[in-house]
Protein backbone atom coordinates (compact mmCIF):
# COMPACT_ATOMS: atom_id res chain seq x y z
CA UNK A 1 0.00 0.00 0.00
CA UNK A 2 1.37 3.58 -0.90
CA UNK A 3 1.91 6.33 1.91
CA UNK A 4 -0.81 8.18 0.37
CA UNK A 5 -3.41 5.21 0.77
CA UNK A 6 -2.27 4.72 4.35
CA UNK A 7 -3.08 8.53 5.09
CA UNK A 8 -6.26 8.14 3.58
CA UNK A 9 -7.40 5.28 5.23
CA UNK A 10 -6.52 6.97 8.31
CA UNK A 11 -8.58 9.83 7.44
CA UNK A 12 -11.38 7.46 7.13
CA UNK A 13 -10.77 5.37 10.41
CA UNK A 14 -10.89 8.53 11.60
CA UNK A 15 -14.49 9.27 10.21
CA UNK A 16 -13.26 11.86 8.31
CA UNK A 17 -15.42 12.84 5.42
CA UNK A 18 -14.70 15.87 3.87
CA UNK A 19 -11.44 16.69 2.74
CA UNK A 20 -10.52 20.43 1.17
CA UNK A 21 -7.44 20.68 -0.61
CA UNK A 22 -4.79 23.22 -2.17
CA UNK A 23 -2.61 21.60 -4.43
CA UNK A 24 1.55 21.10 -3.49
CA UNK A 25 3.91 19.27 -6.06
CA UNK A 26 4.70 16.94 -3.29
CA UNK A 27 1.27 16.38 -2.21
CA UNK A 28 -0.10 15.27 -5.71
CA UNK A 29 -0.39 11.88 -5.14
CA UNK A 30 -2.19 12.07 -1.38
CA UNK A 31 -4.79 14.29 -3.20
CA UNK A 32 -5.44 11.97 -5.69
CA UNK A 33 -6.09 9.37 -3.38
CA UNK A 34 -8.02 11.39 -1.27
CA UNK A 35 -10.25 12.25 -4.75
CA UNK A 36 -10.53 8.62 -5.40
CA UNK A 37 -12.15 7.72 -2.47
CA UNK A 38 -15.67 7.25 -2.26
CA UNK A 39 -16.21 8.20 1.09
CA UNK A 40 -14.62 11.71 1.41
CA UNK A 41 -16.02 14.09 0.07
CA UNK A 42 -13.17 16.49 -1.62
CA UNK A 43 -13.91 20.24 -2.15
CA UNK A 44 -10.87 21.59 -3.71
CA UNK A 45 -10.33 25.37 -2.80
CA UNK A 46 -8.59 28.35 -4.13
CA UNK A 47 -6.88 29.61 -0.92
CA UNK A 48 -6.42 28.16 2.17
CA UNK A 49 -8.33 30.59 4.51
CA UNK A 50 -11.24 29.92 2.21
CA UNK A 51 -10.35 26.39 2.48
CA UNK A 52 -10.72 26.33 6.34
CA UNK A 53 -13.80 28.10 6.32
CA UNK A 54 -15.26 25.37 4.67
CA UNK A 55 -13.82 23.19 7.19
CA UNK A 56 -15.65 25.00 9.97
CA UNK A 57 -19.10 24.75 8.15
CA UNK A 58 -18.72 21.27 7.13
CA UNK A 59 -17.79 20.49 10.66
CA UNK A 60 -20.58 22.34 11.95
CA UNK A 61 -22.98 20.29 9.47
CA UNK A 62 -21.88 17.13 11.32
CA UNK A 63 -18.74 16.06 8.54
CA UNK A 64 -15.39 15.73 10.03
CA UNK A 65 -13.36 18.01 8.07
CA UNK A 66 -9.57 18.44 7.29
CA UNK A 67 -7.10 20.77 5.10
CA UNK A 68 -4.33 19.49 2.83
CA UNK A 69 -1.47 22.25 2.14
CA UNK A 70 1.42 23.78 1.70
CA UNK A 71 3.59 25.56 4.78
CA UNK A 72 3.76 28.45 2.78
CA UNK A 73 -0.18 28.57 3.58
CA UNK A 74 0.49 29.16 7.36
CA UNK A 75 1.34 33.16 6.18
CA UNK A 76 -2.08 33.49 4.45
CA UNK A 77 -4.15 31.94 7.70
CA UNK A 78 -3.13 33.13 11.03
CA UNK A 79 -6.49 35.24 11.21
CA UNK A 80 -8.50 32.68 10.17
CA UNK A 81 -7.01 29.90 12.69
CA UNK A 82 -7.04 32.51 16.01
CA UNK A 83 -10.34 33.58 15.10
CA UNK A 84 -12.05 30.85 13.62
CA UNK A 85 -10.56 27.56 14.25
CA UNK A 86 -9.11 28.26 17.64
CA UNK A 87 -12.13 31.11 18.83
CA UNK A 88 -15.29 28.66 18.15
CA UNK A 89 -12.76 25.63 19.54
CA UNK A 90 -12.99 23.72 16.34
CA UNK A 91 -10.93 20.78 15.45
CA UNK A 92 -8.88 20.65 12.59
CA UNK A 93 -6.18 18.43 10.95
CA UNK A 94 -3.74 20.43 8.74
CA UNK A 95 -1.60 18.08 6.36
CA UNK A 96 0.95 20.48 5.45
CA UNK A 97 3.73 19.77 2.75
CA UNK A 98 6.88 21.13 4.47
CA UNK A 99 8.91 23.35 1.48
CA UNK A 100 12.25 24.45 2.16
CA UNK A 101 13.60 21.40 4.24
CA UNK A 102 16.48 19.09 3.08
CA UNK A 103 16.39 18.42 -0.92
CA UNK A 104 14.77 21.78 -1.82
CA UNK A 105 15.55 22.80 -4.69
CA UNK A 106 13.97 26.49 -4.88
CA UNK A 107 15.56 28.56 -2.95
CA UNK A 108 12.67 30.32 -2.21
CA UNK A 109 10.61 28.01 -0.18
CA UNK A 110 13.40 27.93 2.82
CA UNK A 111 12.28 31.88 3.75
CA UNK A 112 8.95 30.44 4.57
CA UNK A 113 10.37 27.09 5.88
CA UNK A 114 11.91 29.05 8.40
CA UNK A 115 9.07 30.76 9.76
CA UNK A 116 6.48 27.54 10.11
CA UNK A 117 7.42 26.13 13.17
CA UNK A 118 7.76 29.43 14.86
CA UNK A 119 4.22 30.54 13.58
CA UNK A 120 3.10 27.27 14.87
CA UNK A 121 4.64 27.42 18.09
CA UNK A 122 3.47 31.12 18.44
CA UNK A 123 0.01 29.95 17.82
CA UNK A 124 0.53 27.09 20.62
CA UNK A 125 -0.80 24.61 17.69
CA UNK A 126 0.30 21.13 18.34
CA UNK A 127 2.60 20.47 15.74
CA UNK A 128 3.89 16.95 14.24
CA UNK A 129 6.98 16.40 11.55
CA UNK A 130 6.99 13.45 9.09
CA UNK A 131 10.49 13.54 8.43
CA UNK A 132 10.58 9.38 7.86
CA UNK A 133 7.94 7.39 6.21
CA UNK A 134 7.46 5.37 9.70
CA UNK A 135 6.53 8.36 10.97
CA UNK A 136 2.73 8.52 9.58
CA UNK A 137 2.15 5.52 12.15
CA UNK A 138 1.46 7.95 13.95
CA UNK A 139 -1.03 9.63 11.86
CA UNK A 140 -4.24 7.96 13.06
CA UNK A 141 -3.36 8.78 16.76
CA UNK A 142 -2.74 12.28 15.72
CA UNK A 143 -6.37 12.45 14.15
CA UNK A 144 -7.81 10.63 17.15
CA UNK A 145 -5.85 13.95 19.21
CA UNK A 146 -7.17 16.32 17.14
CA UNK A 147 -10.90 15.40 17.51
CA UNK A 148 -10.46 14.76 21.43
CA UNK A 149 -9.08 18.36 21.88
CA UNK A 150 -11.15 20.51 19.50
CA UNK A 151 -7.80 22.38 17.96
CA UNK A 152 -6.63 22.98 14.71
CA UNK A 153 -3.11 20.48 14.69
CA UNK A 154 -0.67 20.98 12.09
CA UNK A 155 1.40 17.23 10.62
CA UNK A 156 4.39 18.73 8.33
CA UNK A 157 5.72 16.02 5.74
CA UNK A 158 8.85 17.11 4.15
CA UNK A 159 10.86 16.05 1.40
CA UNK A 160 12.43 13.23 2.88
CA UNK A 161 9.60 11.73 3.98
CA UNK A 162 7.83 11.91 0.81
CA UNK A 163 11.00 10.71 -1.03
CA UNK A 164 12.61 13.75 -2.79
CA UNK A 165 10.30 15.94 -5.25
CA UNK B 1 -33.36 51.30 2.24
CA UNK B 2 -30.16 50.51 4.17
CA UNK B 3 -29.27 46.65 5.15
CA UNK B 4 -30.60 47.02 8.93
CA UNK B 5 -34.19 47.67 7.20
CA UNK B 6 -33.64 44.56 4.77
CA UNK B 7 -33.32 42.35 7.60
CA UNK B 8 -35.95 43.95 9.14
CA UNK B 9 -38.19 43.22 6.02
CA UNK B 10 -36.67 39.42 6.61
CA UNK B 11 -37.30 38.41 9.49
CA UNK B 12 -40.42 36.28 9.09
CA UNK B 13 -38.40 34.89 6.11
CA UNK B 14 -35.35 34.03 7.97
CA UNK B 15 -37.39 32.85 11.42
CA UNK B 16 -36.14 29.20 12.15
CA UNK B 17 -33.45 29.05 9.06
CA UNK B 18 -30.22 28.05 9.25
CA UNK B 19 -27.79 31.15 8.87
CA UNK B 20 -24.58 32.04 8.22
CA UNK B 21 -24.07 35.66 9.38
CA UNK B 22 -21.25 37.86 8.05
CA UNK B 23 -19.01 39.93 10.78
CA UNK B 24 -19.40 42.76 12.28
CA UNK B 25 -22.67 45.29 11.52
CA UNK B 26 -24.50 42.48 9.62
CA UNK B 27 -24.14 40.04 12.86
CA UNK B 28 -25.08 42.51 15.03
CA UNK B 29 -28.05 43.57 13.36
CA UNK B 30 -29.66 39.88 12.38
CA UNK B 31 -28.71 39.13 16.86
CA UNK B 32 -30.61 42.45 17.81
CA UNK B 33 -33.53 41.52 15.41
CA UNK B 34 -33.87 38.10 15.14
CA UNK B 35 -31.64 35.94 17.58
CA UNK B 36 -32.31 32.56 17.64
CA UNK B 37 -29.95 29.31 17.85
CA UNK B 38 -30.02 28.53 13.87
CA UNK B 39 -27.81 31.76 13.77
CA UNK B 40 -24.02 30.91 13.11
CA UNK B 41 -22.73 35.14 14.09
CA UNK B 42 -19.23 34.91 12.55
CA UNK B 43 -17.04 37.31 14.99
CA UNK B 44 -13.80 37.57 13.07
CA UNK B 45 -12.52 36.14 10.26
CA UNK B 46 -14.25 38.50 7.13
CA UNK B 47 -15.18 37.11 3.87
CA UNK B 48 -15.77 33.46 4.82
CA UNK B 49 -19.68 33.67 5.73
CA UNK B 50 -19.85 32.10 2.25
CA UNK B 51 -17.65 29.70 2.86
CA UNK B 52 -18.96 28.48 5.76
CA UNK B 53 -22.16 28.28 4.72
CA UNK B 54 -21.15 26.16 1.74
CA UNK B 55 -19.61 23.72 4.04
CA UNK B 56 -22.79 23.61 5.86
CA UNK B 57 -24.52 22.89 3.09
CA UNK B 58 -22.86 20.31 1.77
CA UNK B 59 -22.05 18.28 4.74
CA UNK B 60 -25.67 18.36 5.42
CA UNK B 61 -29.51 18.36 3.41
CA UNK B 62 -31.06 21.45 4.97
CA UNK B 63 -31.26 24.56 3.62
CA UNK B 64 -28.49 27.50 4.65
CA UNK B 65 -28.58 31.02 4.31
CA UNK B 66 -25.33 32.60 4.36
CA UNK B 67 -25.92 36.73 4.57
CA UNK B 68 -22.92 38.06 2.79
CA UNK B 69 -22.03 41.59 2.38
CA UNK B 70 -20.13 43.00 -1.23
CA UNK B 71 -17.15 43.95 0.47
CA UNK B 72 -16.89 40.42 2.58
CA UNK B 73 -17.29 39.10 -0.79
CA UNK B 74 -14.95 40.81 -2.66
CA UNK B 75 -12.39 39.72 0.06
CA UNK B 76 -12.92 36.13 -0.46
CA UNK B 77 -13.91 35.87 -4.31
CA UNK B 78 -12.49 32.38 -4.78
CA UNK B 79 -15.58 31.40 -2.80
CA UNK B 80 -17.87 32.32 -5.87
CA UNK B 81 -15.64 30.40 -8.17
CA UNK B 82 -16.24 27.57 -5.66
CA UNK B 83 -19.56 27.47 -5.26
CA UNK B 84 -19.97 27.56 -9.16
CA UNK B 85 -18.06 24.40 -9.17
CA UNK B 86 -19.98 22.60 -6.52
CA UNK B 87 -23.47 22.99 -6.92
CA UNK B 88 -25.27 23.08 -3.37
CA UNK B 89 -29.18 22.39 -4.27
CA UNK B 90 -29.43 23.57 -0.50
CA UNK B 91 -27.28 26.71 -0.45
CA UNK B 92 -28.91 30.73 -0.56
CA UNK B 93 -25.71 33.38 -0.49
CA UNK B 94 -27.38 36.27 0.16
CA UNK B 95 -24.92 39.53 -0.65
CA UNK B 96 -26.44 42.42 0.54
CA UNK B 97 -24.63 44.62 -1.79
CA UNK B 98 -24.44 48.44 -0.36
CA UNK B 99 -21.16 49.44 -2.43
CA UNK B 100 -19.34 49.95 0.74
CA UNK B 101 -17.41 48.83 3.53
CA UNK B 102 -19.95 49.46 6.62
CA UNK B 103 -18.74 47.96 9.52
CA UNK B 104 -15.28 49.74 9.13
CA UNK B 105 -17.27 53.32 7.87
CA UNK B 106 -19.15 53.05 4.83
CA UNK B 107 -15.88 53.20 2.52
CA UNK B 108 -16.78 52.62 -1.31
CA UNK B 109 -15.93 49.22 -2.44
CA UNK B 110 -15.56 48.19 -6.15
CA UNK B 111 -18.55 46.52 -6.02
CA UNK B 112 -20.09 50.11 -5.83
CA UNK B 113 -18.48 51.09 -8.60
CA UNK B 114 -17.17 49.33 -11.87
CA UNK B 115 -18.08 45.11 -10.34
CA UNK B 116 -20.59 43.68 -10.86
CA UNK B 117 -21.04 40.48 -8.36
CA UNK B 118 -24.07 39.23 -9.96
CA UNK B 119 -22.12 39.29 -13.47
CA UNK B 120 -18.64 37.78 -11.36
CA UNK B 121 -21.16 34.91 -9.49
CA UNK B 122 -22.59 33.78 -13.15
CA UNK B 123 -19.37 33.87 -15.06
CA UNK B 124 -18.20 31.95 -12.03
CA UNK B 125 -20.87 28.94 -13.18
CA UNK B 126 -23.28 29.77 -10.87
CA UNK B 127 -26.67 28.66 -12.42
CA UNK B 128 -29.24 30.45 -10.37
CA UNK B 129 -28.11 34.14 -9.66
CA UNK B 130 -31.04 37.07 -9.05
CA UNK B 131 -30.28 40.75 -9.13
CA UNK B 132 -33.23 42.14 -7.12
CA UNK B 133 -33.64 45.41 -4.67
CA UNK B 134 -34.92 45.82 -1.49
CA UNK B 135 -38.37 46.16 -3.24
CA UNK B 136 -38.16 42.48 -4.23
CA UNK B 137 -36.04 41.37 -1.82
CA UNK B 138 -38.71 39.46 0.55
CA UNK B 139 -40.01 37.80 -2.29
CA UNK B 140 -36.59 36.59 -4.16
CA UNK B 141 -35.59 35.09 -0.97
CA UNK B 142 -38.88 33.35 0.03
CA UNK B 143 -38.68 31.74 -3.72
CA UNK B 144 -35.01 30.89 -3.26
CA UNK B 145 -35.43 29.10 0.01
CA UNK B 146 -38.60 26.98 -1.36
CA UNK B 147 -36.50 26.16 -4.76
CA UNK B 148 -34.80 23.10 -5.29
CA UNK B 149 -31.63 24.39 -6.54
CA UNK B 150 -29.11 26.65 -5.12
CA UNK B 151 -29.24 30.52 -5.51
CA UNK B 152 -27.21 33.49 -4.95
CA UNK B 153 -28.96 36.88 -4.58
CA UNK B 154 -27.33 40.00 -4.93
CA UNK B 155 -29.72 42.77 -3.14
CA UNK B 156 -28.85 45.86 -4.00
CA UNK B 157 -29.06 48.92 -1.35
CA UNK B 158 -27.95 51.98 -0.03
CA UNK B 159 -25.03 52.44 2.28
CA UNK B 160 -25.52 53.11 5.74
CA UNK B 161 -25.31 52.30 9.24
CA UNK B 162 -28.04 52.12 12.96
CA UNK B 163 -26.32 51.78 15.93
CA UNK B 164 -26.43 48.65 17.40
CA UNK B 165 -24.83 46.32 20.48
CA UNK B 166 -21.47 44.03 19.77
CA UNK B 167 -22.46 40.41 20.42
CA UNK B 168 -21.00 39.61 23.67
CA UNK B 169 -22.66 35.90 23.76
CA UNK B 170 -19.21 33.57 23.89
CA UNK B 171 -18.63 31.96 20.44
CA UNK B 172 -18.54 28.51 21.55
CA UNK B 173 -22.11 28.49 22.78
CA UNK B 174 -22.75 30.59 19.56
CA UNK B 175 -21.13 27.18 17.28
CA UNK B 176 -23.03 24.40 20.01
CA UNK B 177 -26.53 26.09 19.89
CA UNK B 178 -26.36 26.02 16.17
CA UNK B 179 -24.93 22.84 15.61
CA UNK B 180 -27.96 21.44 18.13
CA UNK B 181 -30.07 23.64 15.71
CA UNK B 182 -28.91 21.12 12.84
CA UNK B 183 -28.51 17.63 14.27
CA UNK B 184 -32.38 18.32 16.05
CA UNK B 185 -33.83 18.63 12.58
CA UNK B 186 -30.92 15.57 10.97
CA UNK B 187 -32.68 12.51 12.42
Amino acid sequence: MTIHDRLVDDFVANKVEFITTVPCKQLGGVIEAVDKHDSIMHVPCNKEDEGIGLCAGAHMGGKRSAIIMQNTAIGVVVNTLVTLTQYYRLPLPMLISYRGELGEPVACQVEMAVHTKALLSQLNIPTYHFHQEEDAAEFGAILSHTYMCNKPVAILTDATFWKGY
Amino acid sequence: MVRSEILELLVPVLRDQLIVCNIGLPSQELHKTLDQPSNFYMLGTMGLASSIGLGVALAQNRKVMAIDGDGSVLTNLGTLATIGNNPTPNLVLLIIDNGSYGSTGDQPTYAGGKTSLTEVARACGSEHVVECGSDDVVAVVTAALAADHGTIIVCKCESGNVKVPVITMDPVVIKDRFMKAIEATQA
